[in-house]
């Protein structure tokens, strides 16, 4: 037997699903194609195979950590289940007037996204709140019962309610549930009070109409999970991944789903944060790079920055408005329609542009032989040398240069110019640009410098491109872990239990009552504290507090990040004090002489994590000779030079190549251009730094 | 060029493309009014040293498109080069060196790099009051319209200028969120700034001559190409809308020529008495972005690519008003340009061009106070809230009209929740309007009814800016008008669309925005859409009878399945 505990980490992702197996130090991974009628087939499919390399049965797994891309599908492909909204007369269409606005200027033929539910599924009843919470109008109950009795027959499967101001004051909200507890006890019922109780009602009753849309489907799905599992002899506990970075128990995944949304990400900036702990990095800015997108996410601390509202479903080019907001704490990254098929084209302007549209995986990029004739960014790292054609996925998929170079000229080439390599080198640049400006706007958005942040790569792709990022953003080292291809699903294994609970309650410095933030952060944490408690009855549990402020009149906060001493003893000097320095770091200059108002509140309690045993590092360096060479095109020089080629496994821990070089794997290739060395720590990862005596 | 200068440029190009959204993207974040931090209302843009413009954020203002590419040339004019230094900071709200009315502030920054001037950044915003009347249309001339910021330092070397903020608190009624916005305009300037001398450093760059270069002859080329695929030609357009007391005629001739499109407003009507009068560089902004949508849509905004697009208007017609018109209020013609363009348009182009929308936004004031006819509650207070809305769009040739979406305007709305938090208001209505869509093959969009009142103990005034309640958008092709702004009040007196009215304690306004026109013969609608719009209740038993010939039978039919939450 072994005396570790076996857990097992599990990520469904829109192609494959990838289970991970962890007894110790040992790791042992599968990648299965994901099964969309019954997912929980290819779970029950790897934890067989990876049970197999591992040598033990089912039955030796004491926890699963589960994170899935079904809640974002199922909101994407409009697969939910039967939903009625009950909201405040006058309002029924807050969640179809969205913002009133065209999330693109110039396009006369625009069509808008369809609403999450039609309008004859939203229903409205008497009341209203005043924006202190003060009762306006009474609810009806009467009416509220009679309005049951409409719901029952229709035979709605889920109900979402949603009423104005209901984050000051949730009176109403409860009663209507009650009325539809009593009145329809089969219906699964979600609040806006409870799911997101923030302001904003248009990203509120949004988000609680999505938890309610896919609640029907991710409980049954949930459930069908647990036996399964059971059945298959896996009868331990299985938690979720949720979206702010930490897990939670089946039981609150299947009563909030939408909190699932995005969770394999999340899974991946978790993976990043830990080999940030293991490496003693306190600034990384992680870089997973697939076939169709980019995701960056910033890790100070080792903790990965996070957000309270994002949008998902994206109907337009990505383009930021065509979605629609879900308002719950998550974990903030960047998503670009960056990816190794995403296609190039030239505009009127004869800019090069490239993606979002992707090429996938039929035909997938020109260089596939499977029908491309556009270009993709896998085209370009073709042509530029990064890849070999013979040796692309271990050698299972023979790549044509001829086609990319066919596609490059024609797509590009001849309109600007440019020979194969000089169009490549551009749609390489080009794409590389994006996703530099998406981390520095999102860098500067959270008032960071990138120059002394480390990279963290990993994804399919984003070993291509990773050190020519670091180039253009500054960046002096970028590591490269082992197991990156699973990267979410490790990640779920190195998340803490955890839940983050937010108010929306407006206090001025001015007005500030200690007594009545300690009350505040009292109930949140008590709150939070109830749900990790679910998942773990002993371990430690620490708080997180934090408060957005701003100018009194000012729209948007910034989040101020509190010790567990000034949560404690609340004082209105220390918050002022923390608001403007913070506010000075990100915009310049503090306003003089303006009220500041503290509107959210949080706490996020969370597990205490086994501390992280940093590496130690072997001392000296041993070069590694190399013979192997060939062409590639360095783009911060602008020129082909002869790269030294090796294998990965050809470079042990404690040993160092010289760029220009190519380490290559079966699932990638990490490309090191002249102005970087590359050279492995203890745990195999690699590390692509700034040479030590620039040229 | 060398060979891969070609790349680098390109580089650049999109980096300054972000410069500029990212620049846009603070102001947001800093801004105090809700016009600029919910509804998006501002602009931002970096401009080489000779005040070209190089890119522009895309925003929600395509009135301050060109505004802002003049601006900066005004700023360089009245400032003069070498009177310019490292740490200043411009400003105005000059309407017509600016972006045509007083509560548009507009804030350049000078760049200076290695003790050198480089370039500039501007930014625009719209704030909340800028004392005077208040945001309405009421004032007789501009001067009533409040206070006036001539091309001006705000900061010199870097110290802010204490007598004009003491000027500017002492005139307006939200000193703190006017003066915490000027604030928010120049630190957004900075980090454009920042951001801009990253670049210049990356790329061993000493000026921006090269890569303005770049821009502005790539852009150039590319919308001149789009403009001589165009077959050549003129034809006129006309649109009649209520004006303040009486209608006003828009007249526009079209002239598609090599090298540049003409709009010749010539026969326009000329200048109202009211604060509804356009200066001339808004008409522009607005005729330019209609044929920019119609026929250059993907070509970034720049010196170079919005100068094909020529404008002539007599001297003091309502779309050319000289100082001293009263402007306040000249969104409300100016969002009319691009249906009056289109109309000309679509004789030229048919089939690329919607038919007439609501037009300008359907925005209103509100000035709340504790009451003045009976003894007001402790705790009663005064606030300005301004909130910005969107009737329907027109029908396009192949789709619906747009619900409650503007066109031209691409500003956001604001939360209810937010806008209650601001002030004693309330919101006791905000949805969609059955039955405003003007009936076609392909249904306008439909407007939305606000109903507004305040918090016990509250009286107001609300000064409104809302056009079409005489003149309906008009369908093209045999489609039909969209509804007309509906005005009412609870206590029965009447309402005009525009003016500053006392409304006492107690009393709601009741509004219906307008609808966009149909496109095409109602007969020829697709009987299932006919259905959706039924079931959805975008239209209601009657005018499906009415304009679509749906028998009763199906319109029972669908009612009943509507109620049971079919979809359709």
């Amino acid at each position: 037997m072994h005396a570790h505990p076996a857990r097992l980490g599990v990520d469904i992702g829109g192609t494959f699903t990838d289970v991970v197996l962890e007894i110790g130090e040992n790791r042992f991974s599968t990648k299965v194609l994901t099964t969309y009628a019954a997912p929980e087939n290819a779970i029950v499919d790897g934890m067989h195979q990876v049970c197999a390399k591992a040598g033990v049965t089912p039955s030796a797994i004491s926890q699963i950590i589960h994170g899935t891309t079904l809640a974002t599908n199922a909101l994407i492909e409009r697969r939910g289940a039967k939903t009625a909204l009950i909201t405040t007369k006058g309002f029924r269409d807050v969640i179809e007037m969205r913002t009133e606005s065209r999330f693109e200027q110039y396009d006369l033929n625009l069509t808008l996204p369809e609403p999450l539910l039609p309008r004859n599924r939203r229903y409205v009843v008497s009341e209203r709140m005043d924006a202190n919470g003060n009762r306006l109008i009474p609810l009806d109950l009467q009416e509220i019962e009679a309005l049951a009795e409409a719901l029952r027959t229709a035979d709605y499967e889920s109900i979402a309610v949603g009423l104005l101001h209901s984050y000051v004051n949730d009176t109403h909200e409860r009663l209507i549930a009650e009325v539809l507890a009593e009145k329809l006890p089969d219906v699964m019922v979600s609040l806006s009070c409870e799911v997101s109780p923030q302001i904003r009602e248009y990203e509120r009753f949004n988000t609680t109409i999505a938890n309610a849309y896919i609640k029907p489907l991710i409980k049954s799905y949930l459930g069908r999970l647990k036996s399964r599992l059971a059945d298959e002899g896996a009868a331990c506990p299985v938690f979720l991944m949720h979206s702010g970075g930490g897990i939670m128990s089946l039981e609150s995944a299947a009563d909030f789903p939408v909190r699932l949304v995005e969770s394999g990400p999340a899974g991946g900036a978790i993976f990043a944060a830990d080999i940030a702990a293991k490496h003693g990095l306190g600034k990384v800015l992680s870089f997973d790079m697939g076939g169709t997108t980019a995701k960056i996410c910033l890790i100070k601390d080792q903790t990965p920055k996070t957000a309270r509202v994002f949008e998902v479903a994206r109907t337009y080019r990505f383009k930021k408005g065509s979605g629609m907001p879900i308002s719950i704490p998550v974990i903030d990254m960047v998503e670009i329609g960056a990816g190794g098929g995403s296609i190039a084209h030239v505009d009127a302007m004869n800019q090069i542009r490239v993606g979002p549209e992707s090429a996938g995986s039929e035909p997938g990029p020109a260089c596939y032989g499977r029908g491309g004739e556009e270009p993709a960014v896998t085209d370009a790292d073709l042509i530029l040398g990064k890849l070999d054609p013979k040796n692309f996925a271990g050698g299972s998929i023979p790549l044509h240069p001829d086609n990319s170079a066919k596609a490059l000229h024609k797509a590009i080439g001849q309109t600007l110019e440019m020979g194969a390599t000089e169009a490549a080198f551009g749609l390489a640049e080009v794409v590389d640009e994006n996703m530099a400006n998406a981390a520095r706007v999102h860098a500067v958005e959270n008032g960071e410098d990138l120059s002394d942040y480390t990279m963290i790569a990993f994804g399919g792709a984003a070993p291509l491109h990773a050190a020519r990022l670091c180039e253009k953003l500054g960046v002096s080292r970028c590591l490269v872990p082992q197991g990156a291809g699973v990267g979410s699903a490790i990640g779920f294994l190195r998340a803490p239990f955890s839940f983050e609970a937010n108010r929306s309650v407006f206090m001025r410095l001015s007005d500030f009552d200690p007594a009545k933030v300690q009350a505040l952060f009292a109930d949140m944490s008590q709150e939070a504290t109830r749900f990790v408690r679910s998942c773990d009855a002993e371990a430690a549990i620490l708080r997180d507090h934090k408060i957005y402020m701003r100018y009194a009149g000012q729209g948007w906060e910034i989040p101020i990040t509190l010790t567990a001493e000034q949560a404690a003893a609340p004082d209105a000097a220390t918050f002022l004090r923390l608001f403007e320095a913070d506010y000075e770091a990100l915009f310049g200059r503090a306003v003089e002489g303006m009220e500041v108002e503290i509107t959210v509140w949080s706490v996020n309690a969370y597990t205490d994590q086994a501390a992280i045993t940093p590496l130690t590092e072997a001392g000296a360096l041993t070069a590694v000779a190399t013979t192997a060479t060939r062409p590639l095109f360095d783009p911060a020089l602008a020129q082909t030079v002869e790269a030294a080629v090796l294998a990965r496994t050809a470079l042990p821990p404690g040993h160092i190549a010289q760029g220009p070089a190519l380490v290559t794997e079966d699932e990638t290739t990490v490309v090191v251009p002249a102005s970087r060395e590359v050279l492995t720590h203890a745990d195999g990862t690699l590390d692509v730094r700034t040479k030590e005596t620039s040229q | 060029m060398s060979e891969h200068s070609k790349v680098a440029y390109q580089v650049m190009w999109n980096r300054l493309i972000s410069v500029v959204e990212e620049q846009a993207q603070a102001l947001v974040r800093t801004a105090f009014s809700t016009s600029v931090r919910e509804a998006g209302d501002l602009s931002a843009g970096v401009y080489n040293a000779s005040g070209e413009m190089l890119a522009q954020a895309v925003t929600g203002t395509p009135g301050h498109v060109n505004a802002m590419a003049d601006a900066v040339g005004h700023f360089i004019r009245r400032i003069g080069a070498d009177n310019m230094f490292e740490g200043d900071v411009y400003l105005t709200n000059d309407p017509w060196e600016g972006t045509g009315h007083k509560h548009d502030i507009t804030v350049v920054t000078p760049s200076f790099y290695g003790g050198k001037l480089i370039g500039f950044f501007a930014c625009t915003a719209h704030v909340t009051d800028i004392g005077g009347r208040g945001f309405g249309a009421d004032a007789n001339d501009v001067h009533e319209e409040g206070l006036y910021l001539p091309i001006m330092k705000f900061a010199d070397r870097g110290s802010v200028d204490q007598t004009l903020l003491s000027i500017i608190r002492g005139n307006v009624r939200e000193p703190d969120q006017l003066v915490g916005d000027i604030y928010a305009l120049a630190n957004s300037n900075d980090i454009g700034h920042r951001r801009l001398i990253d670049m210049v450093e990356e790329f061993s760059l000493t000026d921006l001559t090269g890569i303005s270069d770049f821009i502005l002859t790539n852009s150039r080329a590319a919308t001149l190409a789009r403009i001589n695929a165009l077959p050549p030609g003129s034809a006129a357009g006309h649109l009649r809308i209520d004006g303040y007391d009486a209608p006003i005629d828009l007249h526009v001739t079209v002239h598609i020529e090599k090298d540049r499109i003409l709009s010749d407003w010539d026969g326009t009507s000329g200048l109202d008495k009211k604060g509804i009068n356009v200066p001339l560089v808004y008409t522009k902004a607005y005729a330019c972005y209609a044929l920019k949508c119609a026929i250059a849509p993907e070509i970034p905004n720049n010196a170079a690519s919005l100068a094909p697009f020529e404008i002539t208007a007599p001297d003091n017609s309502i779309v050319n008003a000289k100082f001293p018109a009263p402007v306040a209020l000249r969104h409300v013609i100016g969002h009319m340009v691009p249906d009056t363009v289109y109309n000309a348009l679509d004789k030229l182009l048919p089939g690329l061009v919607p038919a007439e929308g609501a037009g300008c936004l359907c925005n209103f004031q509100v000035s709340l106070r504790p009451r003045t006819d009976g003894p007001a509650p402790a705790g009663a207070t005064r606030a300005e809230v301004l909130t910005f809305n969107s009737g329907g769009s027109g029908a396009r040739a192949t789709l619906d009209g747009m619900n409650a979406t503007a066109f031209p305007s691409g500003v956001m709305t604001m939360p209810v929740e937010a806008t209650e938090q601001v002030g004693p208001v309330m919101i006791w209505r905000k949805e969609l309007r059955e039955d405003s869509g003007g009936a076609g093959e392909y249904r306008g969009g439909l407007g939305q009814y606000m109903d507004v009142g305040a918090r016990e103990g509250h009286e107001f005034d609300i000064s409104l800016m809302l056009d079409r309640v005489d003149h309906p958008a008009l369908g093209r092709r045999n489609g039909l008008a969209g509804g007309a702004t509906t005005l009412a009040r609870s206590d029965g007196e009447a309402v005009r669309g525009k003016g500053k009215q006392f409304i006492p304690h107690g009393t709601i306004v009741q509004m219906g925005f307008p609808g966009g026109a149909g496109y095409g013969n109602p007969k020829a609608r697709d009987p299932e859409l006919v259905k959706r719009d039924l079931a959805l209740g975008y239209i209601t038993p009657e005018h499906a009878a009415q304009h679509y010939n749906l028998s009763g039978e199906v319109i029972a039919d669908v009612l009943t399945r509507a109620k049971l939450g079919e979809t359709f």
